[in-house]
């Protein structure tokens, strides 16, 4: 504790680099988890490739992906550019499942009413079957945020690493202080994140937390109210 | 016009879901097709906005086979109403309803306009309209739905088993209402139900189909019910079918007993069909109390104007405490009184229903 409370500043430096390393990758890997998964979700044989590449990707170990990126990419060993590559595909694999999951997860009788009404396989995906599967996707999120801010710290080793250096330079200086002020900072790190995930979600659906006690009278007797007044009120809600 | 040509269909697997039909269903009528359990109603109905394709055979919608026109275009045209609302539950009321114009290019608030014309139309209040789907009734969903469907003014309407999932109080109240909503705006209705007296009750024609996809009749209510075309049609519709028929003949030419007048209390004595009642009567509030000896009163709830069918003048007959029914004349004034003995002549058995 004493560590952390005398360096403000390098905490704070080491907090940062390991936000951007950690929340880059969190995003990028949902772009691209749910650009497969909204485009390829109802073709089997492209799933099941691409479940499988996700699950080959994972198996990976994380060191290795750091060391062997920079001869693909052509990039420097100790560029950022590796881990947030190396990052984006572990998040982009975690996530992939979920969306595949969380779009099956929506109901079949929604999607088929919605076909029938006139909504186009394109715009049905986006406004219908995205929102409805954004409760399990959050929850999805969440882990793969808090996976990668723990991943973010093995980057350490080849000196990218955030909050993770202060494992490595406390190890090798025997400075358990120093240790313990990263896993503070990074449990720290990883609870308001996920805190943060969750409260989007639910933000986010609306409809999943609504009162079920509200029971009507004013149900069923014909309105009384003016439509178009109503309706003008409306105009700039939401 | 919508035209069934030959059309067959098998799902893979091998069920046959419909065998040959043929159906002409007329503009602005409201046709049901009814039937069993995957008789293949839904089937049929589906393939009208193309979400089921024919194995063979042609659908018609306006003389345009509909597998030429875009899916997506041929159903903005076309309203639907699923069994259970099918609403998004991710939207509000009032963005379900209007979702079809949005679709259509509406902006925002011009489309929420007319989904609160629409909300107003299938008889629900408007403070409902911020809610989402789960914190409405199951009659309330429907009523949703049916709002949604008809919130675009598609000239052509899909419902399927619309009122099956509410309580028979709330069906029957729905069914008055798309009733009412059918006389009001004349569209063209295609509903399936397995539900004869809803069938009977709704339609303007019935398809009667049997298991594996076969339509037995299709026809008015009125020939459905006297000239069942077989067996399986007699079957469905043998419960009550002597007092249904009655709903379709109707009543013209009949005798009625003209009221006395009023006595000193401005009350009417109605000892000749039923002795120490009275009648007090209120032309202007148009209500009307049957009094017994004792001074307890009964409202006239129902009564009779000529044209009325002979079914519903024998309720308001039996249901009256005196066993008479208030005549309304032309001015929908009481002005005379029926009973049973007045109906007895039209009471005889339809020859071809009596069997
Ligand atoms: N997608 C499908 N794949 C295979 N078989 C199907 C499919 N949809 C319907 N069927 C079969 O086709 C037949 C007709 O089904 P359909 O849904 O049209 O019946 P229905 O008359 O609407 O029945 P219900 O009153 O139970 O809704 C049934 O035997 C059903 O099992
Ligand atoms: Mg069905």
């Amino acid at each position: 504790m004493n560590w952390l409370l005398a360096n403000p500043d390098r905490v704070r430096e080491l907090t940062v680099e390991h936000l951007y390393l950690s929340i880059i990758p969190v995003v990028a890997g949902l772009i691209i988890a749910l650009a497969l998964g909204l485009v390829f979700g109802n073709r089997r044989r492209a799933r099941n490739i691409i479940t499988t590449a996700a699950s080959a990707v994972f198996t990976i170990p994380s060191l290795a992906l750091f060391v062997v990126l920079p001869s693909i990419l052509g990039t420097q060993i100790l560029d950022p550019v590796n881990v947030l590559v190396a990052l984006s595909m572990y998040s982009a694999a975690l996530l992939v499942r979920t969306v595949f999951d969380a779009l099956d997860a929506v109901p079949a009788q929604v999607l088929s009413a919605a076909e029938a009404i006139g909504y186009s396989p394109a715009r049905r995906r986006l406004l219908v079957d995205l929102p409805l599967a954004i409760a399990p996707l959050a929850a999805g999120l969440r882990v793969a945020a808090v996976t990668n801010v723990s991943l973010v710290s093995v980057g350490a080793v080849i000196g990218i690493g955030g909050l993770g250096q202060l494992f490595t330079s406390g190890y090798q200086r025997d400075y358990p202080d120093q240790i313990l002020a990263g896993i503070i900072m990074i449990l720290l790190l990883a609870f308001v994140l996920d805190r943060l995930i969750a409260v989007a979600g639910r933000v986010m659906t609306p409809w999943l937390h609504v009162s079920l006690k509200i029971v009507a009278p004013a149900g069923t007797e014909p309105a009384t109210g003016n439509p178009a007044s109503a309706a003008s009120q409306s105009g700039g809600g939401k | 016009m919508i035209t069934f040509e030959s059309v067959s269909k098998t799902y893979p697997g091998g069920t046959q879901a419909l065998e040959n039909l043929d159906l002409d269903i007329a503009t602005g009528s409201f046709t049901v097709l009814v039937g069993p359990s995957g008789c293949g109603k839904t089937t049929s109905m589906r393939m009208i906005n193309r979400m089921a394709t024919p194995t063979s055979g042609r659908v018609l919608v306006n003389g345009q086979d509909v597998a030429e026109i875009r899916p997506v275009s041929l159903r903005l045209g076309i309203g639907y109403v699923l069994q259970n609302g099918g609403l998004f539950p991710h939207r509000t009321v009032i963005d379900n309803i209007a979702t079809v114009q949005r679709l259509l290019g509406l902006d925002k608030k011009a489309a929420r306009a007319k989904a609160y014309e629409a909300l107003e139309r299938v008889g629900l209040n408007a403070s409902l309209a911020k809610r989402f789907p789960a914190q409405l009734s199951g009659g309330q969903q429907q009523r949703v739905g049916v709002a949604r469907a008809l919130a675009a003014d598609p000239p052509i309407l899909l419902m399927d088993e619309p009122f099956s999932a509410v309580d028979p109080i709330v069906r029957e109240e729905l069914q008055q209402e798309v009733r009412r909503l059918q006389a009001e705006i004349k569209k063209t209705i295609v509903l399936v139900t397995h539900d004869i007296d809803e069938a009977l009750l709704l339609g303007d024609k019935i398809a009667v189909m049997a298991p594996g996809g076969t339509l037995q009749q299709y026809a008015t209510p009125h020939e459905i019910l006297t000239r069942p075309a077989n067996g399986f049609v007699g079957s469905m519709v043998s419960k009550d079918r002597g007092f249904r028929a009655l709903s379709f003949s109707t009543l013209d030419e009949f005798s009625s007993t003209a009221l006395p007048p009023r006595g000193a209390d401005g009350r009417i004595s109605m000892a000749a069909v039923a002795p120490g009642w009275m009648l007090d009567l209120d032309p202007e509030a148009r209500t009307a109390l049957w009094i017994n000896e004792a001074g307890t009163t009964f409202p006239a709830a129902t009564m009779v104007r000529r044209g009325d069918s002979v079914r519903s003048a024998l309720d308001a007959v039996l249901a009256s405490p005196v066993s008479a029914a208030l005549l309304l004349d032309a001015n929908d004034v009481p002005g005379a009184y029926i009973t049973l003995e007045d109906l007895a002549p039209h009471l005889r058995p339809s020859p071809v229903a009596g069997a």
